[in-house]
């Protein structure tokens, strides 16, 4: 069985939710990358997603966008992502999840990428501009090579289309809280927990929700609904504020908060 | 005939976004599809591009840059006439009312030599929608005009500072503004790019240039052009042009911007020197790192600037159906000089690529063949920054 769905399945069966936490790879460099990839598997995380630089992210906001542009700078290239995860299986056992955009993937190659990918110990992609229509060719390849193509569902995308996105996503699905860009906000929509007990009727495969969440509080209200909680944004913040041993301790604290209410009982 | 049902040009094309605009271009075609067949909306479409927009535009026989070029008669489309001063408003008029049928309050587009953004915010006002224009900061400095021009027609240009600062970083903001406010915004894609269906509408919009140049030159010369030559940045006067002759022993020749030179890599020729890739919502030919990564693109005319094109270009250029070359910034700037000198008419930078690659082309062709070269804009908007180039030239001598 997949790395993923063992995490949902043990994590189930105690009643507690996973963290997946977000760093952009290669911001600012791809050993701190390591370094902090380290630091939230100790610290709470269940699943691991590590984003792609790319030169125009549009599904994200000024937040990941400035990470994104810190990368390529560093020189953080898809194959050296890649290279990054590789290094990151030989010392951790959790999930890895990849969070890029199509473009990379295509010019690395579909088969290349799900193959490589799967020799990296890399357990799933996330690609936030392949919806269901373009991505047949990707998801054959992925599902081949043992690696989960985990889709996106959207507040806007209506029971019939989440019905359809529950049944070919693999590993989780991954609903956007928001009808917007990634970007830590203060408020969620009041609408949010209907909507994701909406979607629970609609599908049956683990549900995690991200976009916009920044704080233990924001998890500890989300927690009751999904399987699992992204946070991206607020964590690669505190990257772009922070270096170093400071770096590191704040990441591992706050990445502990947030991990704390996801515990049975919120212990 | 194509986009097929997936959106797709033979490999090309398709809807590469976030699940999020998913519902909302899927909604955009079954209206389109639907209300292109309505009696009622094709009649007011018509009545304001013939009240408003000024079409018909005239086919201009160019007696003098003919002499001058000594071969085939050369006939301009004047789309440099039509309302706004380009071919631009063609298509935002026809999207423009499309929003209004589909009950949208807002509009929002991109804009990089701010023809496109001046078009949308003219429709909005004529139309009573809110309007946002997305430019990059670079594309403010460089078009002053057009960005007073938006503001004084209501709209709001909101500047742009990722990236390059230019057109391609305009549409990733624009595409980030229509996710977050998708449910009461209609974007307004400027060009026959993005994802599906806007490749298909935009190129239907500006069909009505090659529809009205294919009926005036056959009046004029009772036959068919030897060739038709337009400029591809994004590609939409070229494809509004070239789509009615495509079934027509017609020649096509799409005109790209060289910049400084193919070999410099400061160039926006994507058809000619770039590769297949995935930007903006659409599998097409684009700039990019070997690594996937956009490369900023150049031209000295801004509506040229940006490093993808249209998915339907890509199919013609793999069918052998268009040809596609390019030319350099210098090479424009003659152009530019040629068609004010001979015939009296400042083109748009994007236009005098066009109209420059005539040189080139001219002595493949007899007195008994005719070009018709699309006009697709008018060169006010250039004048200071031809004049600066100029006067260093002039001050370098």
């Amino acid at each position: 069985m997949n790395r993923i769905a063992q995490v949902f399945r043990r994590l189930k069966a105690r009643g507690e939710k996973a963290l997946i936490p977000f760093i952009t790879a290669g911001d600012p460099d791809l050993e701190t990358s390591r370094r902090l990839a380290l630091t939230l598997a100790r610290s709470g995380a269940d699943i691991l997603e590590l984003g792609i630089p790319f030169s125009d992210p549009l599904a994200d906001g000024p937040t990941i966008q400035a990470a994104s542009q810190r990368a390529l700078k560093a020189g953080a290239t898809f194959p050296a992502v890649l290279e990054l995860a590789g290094r990151l299986r030989q010392d951790l056992d959790l999930p890895l999840v990849l969070m890029g955009y199509y473009n990379p993937i295509l010019q690395h190659g579909l088969e290349k990428t799900a193959r490589e990918a799967a020799e990296c110990g890399v357990d799933g992609f996330i690609i936030p501009d392949l919806p269901l229509e373009e991505a047949e060719p990707w998801r054959r390849a992925a599902v081949a090579h043992g690696v989960a193509p985990i889709f996106l569902a959207a507040p806007t995308s209506g029971p019939e289309r989440l019905r359809r996105l529950g049944r070919l996503t693999r590993g989780f699905l991954y609903y956007v809280s928001i009808t917007g860009i990634t970007g830590a906000r203060r408020e969620l929509p009041p609408e949010l927990a209907e909507a994701l007990r909406e979607l629970r009727r609609l599908v049956s495969c683990p549900v995690a929700v991200g976009f916009g969440i920044s704080t233990p509080e924001q998890v500890a209200g989300l927690a009751p609904y999904v399987d699992g909680v992204v946070v991206g944004s607020a964590i690669v913040e505190r990257v772009a504020r922070l270096q170093g041993e400071a770096l590191l301790q704040e990441i591992g604290d706050f990445v502990a908060a947030l991990k704390a209410p996801l515990r049975p009982s919120g212990a | 005939m194509l986009p097929d049902r997936r959106g797709h040009f033979g490999p090309y094309g398709g809807r590469f976004v976030p699940e999020t605009l998913m519902p909302a271009l899927l909604e955009l075609e079954r209206e389109y599809r639907r209300i292109r067949r309505d009696p009622e909306f094709r009649r007011e479409l018509a009545w304001y591009l013939r009240e408003y927009v000024g079409r018909p535009t005239p086919l201009y026989f160019a007696r003098h840059l003919t002499e001058r070029l000594g071969g085939p008669r050369v006939y301009l489309k004047r789309e440099d006439l039509s309302h706004t001063g380009a071919h631009k408003i063609n298509n935002t008029m026809g999207q423009g009312l499309l929003a209004r049928r589909m009950g949208k309050k807002r509009l929002i587009a991109e804009t990089g030599a701010g023809q496109h953004g001046v078009a949308t915010a003219t429709v909005a006002a004529l139309l009573g929608l809110e309007c946002d224009i997305y430019m990059g900061t670079e594309d403010i400095r460089r078009q002053r005009l057009n960005v007073m021009r938006m503001r004084l027609l209501g709209a709001r240009v909101v500047p742009v500072q990722s990236g390059s600062c230019t057109l391609k970083d305009a549409m990733n903001e624009a595409i980030r503004d229509w996710v977050t406010n998708v449910r009461h915004t209609y974007y307004v894609i400027g060009s026959v790019a993005g994802p599906h269906p806007y490749p298909m509408l935009v190129r239907d919009f500006q069909a009505v240039i090659g529809q009205e140049a294919r009926a005036q030159i056959l009046r004029q010369t009772g036959k068919l052009p030897a060739v038709l030559v337009a400029c591809v940045g994004g590609g939409s006067n070229a494809m509004g042009l070239f789509h009615p002759f495509r079934n027509d022993p017609v020649r096509f020749i799409g005109v790209e911007a060289a910049g400084h030179g193919l070999e410099s890599g400061q160039h926006s020729a994507t058809l000619v020197a770039g590769s297949v890739g995935v930007l903006h919502g659409a599998l097409s030919y684009l700039l990019q790192d070997p690594w996937g990564n956009i490369r900023e693109a150049h031209s000295l005319a801004p509506g040229l600037d940006y490093p993808g094109v249209g998915p339907e270009h890509a199919f013609f250029k793999d069918s052998g159906r268009a040809e596609y070359v390019a030319v350099t910034d210098e090479e424009a700037l003659e152009g530019f000089k040629l068609l004010a000198q001979t015939e009296g008419i400042l083109p748009a930078l994007e236009s005098a690529h066009a109209l420059a690659y005539l040189k080139r082309l001219a002595p493949e062709y007899g007195p008994e063949d005719s070009i018709i070269v699309n006009l697709s804009g008018r060169g006010d908007k250039d004048v200071e920054a031809v004049a600066d180039i100029l006067e260093k030239e002039l001050g370098g001598k």
